[in-house]
């Protein structure tokens, strides 16, 4: 069975046709307006470049990966209004939901904002009785103005889900239509953090049930029948209407795929990858084939969430960086996706990393005669600076001393030198342009919990974690047979009684064959 | 008279306070948005200078007090903040002058704000402390042989416990520890109350202003594109000691304390040399290539060697680019009965206190 990944970035949209580990076709377009416009012509282009393969017969998925609800958040575009039903008086009333959120980004999502009793303690216990009058109330309320998104946050709720879920049925007999966010099934531990994410996951429901309809036409459109998968941020994949509800988990797709692409490409599972685009060099930790995720608060469109992420460091350096004050400031401007018109081995007039590159003899590209004037220093210099620009991005991504191999993708990882102090290899693979979309085609279904237990041996607390890690891998579209953990770490947490341990597991499984 | 804070202040606070926090304290950033959505819906908090105060003022010692962790999801706000004191005042039968923190490293800075931005009390410039440190017997009332009672213990809930009289501060901080568990690891407090001849006899004084001074020049450095690490030194008194890169990070929970190490590795200057910190919530010693170069009472702070922000012990890790500064410690701390509370033995570590900057033990 065959297998379609695309990737839809900011630049290009990449779709390649994978069947039995190999890269059968592989392209890039532009990305347009329309998403949706530009998958469907990498769709129709990917059929007919691979025109009278077999493989074209026997497409069992089409996996995308976008970057369309970053976007939406960032451009303050597309997004619903959002009433928040938070559950934790008489705790927390000082801080309610959207503050410290940016004005402009508040303005378009702030719907309305209801804080009523309820909530839990770390340990399980009752905080204090859930208001279900109140929550009715306040249900009423959200039905009155109109707000059709709500999203619902309890305290301690990642511990323990009965205050947000039972606050969701009242919503509900309320409100039939409302679509309704819970923070447990985004967030972790950190209720604004979490709030935030569950709010931004509300807002853009809309666009994302729009979005999937118009890919699912897409595809429908290229004669393609196939079930449609969308990429989430941890390099697995949820079947589209999954996606519809959570599309927060669908972030930061675009460099886990890279991340993702590289590992299966390369065949290291354990291994750093450093991508080089033509603005910016994303770098990144594999373990066990996936990324490593990050522990910390991640901002995005200048919101505080937690939430599952890749842990990834990014610099302002890839193949359109712009080269000044001869060759002594490297960026942070770039021609990005006009490096075919403006750099100067294409005859235009800014000196970019891409020309110090083709003047070193890295490459091949362009016209080499163009930068063949470069003086011999500049360019020494300054891809002795790039290199070391690299090198320090890779080292600060490690996590401890010990030598790693260090898988290089991307349009401009010629930048990326073929010694570095800690690397035991630089690996350089074929396809590594359209790693992205080679990540998207193979990606599995995850599950994952982190809660913390205390009161319970720490065996049973890591059984009872993958059990349920295993029923949401289930949920989301994984064949049970498959599933297998892939991460269990629990850390002791300080202060508190009980031998109280905070547990996070993620298992991971294939995708159900689907009938039909 | 008592001055207003502007809001551009509070921002300055929370980073000058994050770097006095030695590495502990909290982070306090939800406890500054409270106090900004204050300034924001139009309230202001009068600052009074430890010398206006009246000898028989009485002022409010006040903190937030549990796991860290729990403050993430039961954050603290200003009606609870104020809670303890109420309480406290019933009490005693008469009303406070004024409230003060117990401490000014992390996020307690704000906690006598909090008080101030829900009952218009003016916030005493001074705190019990000058720093961050993880018991109640370590600040300078505790080791000027004041009294530790009564001391109210607040919850969320209408929960409260006043603790009339204790035999020692120890004890009374094992028995607040027990009632803070019971409150879900988060408690605000009402310490002892302190007249205002002890506050300016026995406090840390303009510890604010000092707090604040340090985040205006950190940013102030950073607009100007100048080294913001040099310019804490510069602003604080303090000293340069070590900058490389975190090389190993061990953590380990004891006895509801975050305890551990981190070893750097030279860069620049440093190219060669090691550096290790022992940390128990805060740092408390340094050691460059095996040697004892600085201990707990000075100020241990570890800062991103580029952005110039101070890294608290939960959140280092691997790679990272930091600068290691030591800022004076308070007088009161370097006296015998200080050392007894805070110096390098109070830690376990088994070696005489030596201030890097020559300030040796009164």
């Amino acid at each position: 069975m065959s297998r379609i990944g695309i990737d839809v970035g900011g630049t290009n949209t990449d779709a390649v046709l994978l069947e039995g580990g190999k890269v059968l076709a592989a392209l890039k377009r532009p990305t347009t307006v329309d998403v949706a416009d530009g998958v469907r012509r990498a769709l129709v282009d990917l059929v007919a470049t691979a025109a009278g393969h077999p493989a074209l017969g026997r497409i069992e998925a089409v996996m995308i990966g976008t970057t369309h609800f970053t976007n939406a958040v960032v451009e303050r575009r597309h997004l619903d209004r959002v009433a928040a039903l938070r559950i934790g008086l008489p705790a927390n009333a000082g801080l309610p939901p959207f503050i410290g959120w940016p004005k402009d980004l508040a303005a378009a999502m702030r719907g309305s904002v209801h804080m009523v009793g309820g909530g839990h303690e770390y340990d399980g216990r009752v905080l204090v009785p859930l208001g279900r009058g109140a929550v009715r109330r306040e249900a009423e309320r959200i039905a009155e103005s109109g707000i059709r998104s709500v999203a619902i946050t309890s305290v301690f709720s990642p511990l323990t889900d009965a205050c947000e879920r039972e606050a969701a049925d009242i919503v509900r007999e309320v409100m039939p239509t409302a679509r309704i966010t819970l923070s447990h099934e985004i967030g972790r531990i950190g209720l604004l953090e979490r709030e935030n994410a569950a709010l931004l996951n509300a807002g853009l429901q809309g666009l994302a049930q729009r979005t999937a309809a118009a890919f699912v036409r897409a595809l429908r459109d290229s004669g393609i029948a196939a079930p449609l998968y969308l990429t989430q941020n941890d390099g697995t994949i949820v079947q589209a209407a999954v996606a519809e509800r959570h599309p927060v988990y669908c972030f930061a797709s675009g460099p886990t795929n890279s991340m993702r692409g590289a590992a299966f490409l390369s065949g290291l599972a354990d291994a750093l990858v450093v991508d080089v685009g033509g603005t910016t060099t994303d770098v990144g930790s594999l373990k066990g084939g996936f990324p490593r995720q990050a522990n910390a608060m991640v901002e995005i469109g200048g919101v505080r969430t937690l939430f599952r992420m890749p842990d990834l460091i990014s610099i302002g350096l890839g193949g359109g960086t712009e080269i000044a004050d001869d060759g002594r400031r490297i960026g942070p401007g770039s021609v990005g996706f006009r490096l075919p018109e403006k750099a100067l081995c294409f005859g235009g007039d800014t000196l970019t990393a891409t020309d110090i590159a083709v003047a070193a003899g890295r490459i091949a590209l362009g016209e080499p005669g163009l930068v063949g004037r470069l003086p011999g220093p500049l360019v020494a210099d300054s891809l002795l600076h790039m290199e070391r620009m690299v090198a320090e991005v890779v080292d600060r991504m490690k996590t401890d001393a010990a030598p790693v191999p260090l898988i290089a993708v991307g349009g401009g990882s010629f930048l990326v030198p073929d010694r570095m102090e800690g690397v035991s290899q630089v690996v350089r693979i074929e396809h590594h342009a359209v790693a992205n979309a080679v990540g998207a085609a193979i990606a599995q279904v995850s599950g994952e919990v982190d809660r913390i237990f205390s009161g319970v041996e720490r065996d049973a607390a890591l059984e009872d974690a993958r059990r349920e890690a295993t029923r949401r891998a289930i949920e989301a579209g994984a064949d049970a047979n498959s599933v297998q953990t892939l991460d269990m770490e629990d850390i002791p947490i300080a202060y508190l009684p009980g031998n109280a341990r905070r547990v996070r597991v993620r298992v991971i499984g294939e995708i159900a064959r689907l009938a039909g | 008279m008592p001055r207003f804070l502007d809001s551009e202040e509070l921002d300055l606070l929370a980073i000058g306070a994050w770097i006095l926090g030695t590495g502990g304290g909290g982070s306090p950033y939800a406890s500054h948005l409270v106090a900004r959505q204050f300034y924001e819906d139009g309230g202001r908090i009068a600052l009074l200078d430890p010398d206006e105060l009246a000898d028989d003022d009485v002022v409010a010692v006040v903190s937030t007090m549990g796991a860290p962790l729990v403050f993430q999801e039961r954050m603290t706000d200003a009606a609870f903040a104020l809670k303890p004191v109420r309480i406290m005042e019933a009490f005693l039968g008469r009303p406070f002058r004024a409230v003060m923190t117990v401490e000014i490293g992390g996020c307690n800075a704000f906690q006598p704000l909090l008080v101030a931005a829900a009952s218009g009390l003016p916030v005493v410039d001074a705190d019990a402390m000058g720093r961050a440190y993880p018991e109640a017997q370590m600040q300078t009332f505790s080791i000027a042989g004041l009294q530790m009672a009564p001391h109210v213990v607040s919850d969320i809930r209408d929960n409260d416990v006043i603790i009339p009289t204790a035999s020692g501060w120890q004890e009374m901080e094992r028995v607040r520890r027990k009632v803070c568990t019971e409150y879900g690891s988060v408690a605000t407090t009402c310490q002892a109350p302190r007249t205002g001849a002890e506050v300016k006899r026995h406090a840390v004084l303009r510890s604010l202003s000092q707090a604040i001074a340090l985040g205006r020049e950190v940013r102030r450095a950073k607009t100007a594109h100048e080294d913001p690490v040099e310019a804490t030194v510069a602003a604080g008194g303090g000293k340069r000691l070590f900058t490389g890169k975190v090389m190993d990070v061990q953590r380990r929970t004891t006895e509801g304390f975050l305890r551990g190490s981190l070893s750097l590795a030279g860069l620049g200057d440093d190219t060669g040399a090691s550096f290790d910190i022992a940390f128990q919530n805060e740092f408390t010693i340094g050691r460059r290539d095996g040697a004892v170069i600085v201990t707990t009472p000075d100020l241990i702070c570890v800062l991103d060697s580029i952005s110039g922000e101070a890294i608290g012990t939960e959140s280092l890790r691997y790679g990272q680019r930091v600068t290691v500064i030591a800022l004076p410690s308070q007088p009161i701390h370097r006296s015998a009965e200080g050392l007894r509370h805070v110096g390098p033995r109070a830690f376990g570590h088994d070696v005489d206190f030596h201030s890097v900057f020559g300030e040796e033990p009164a």
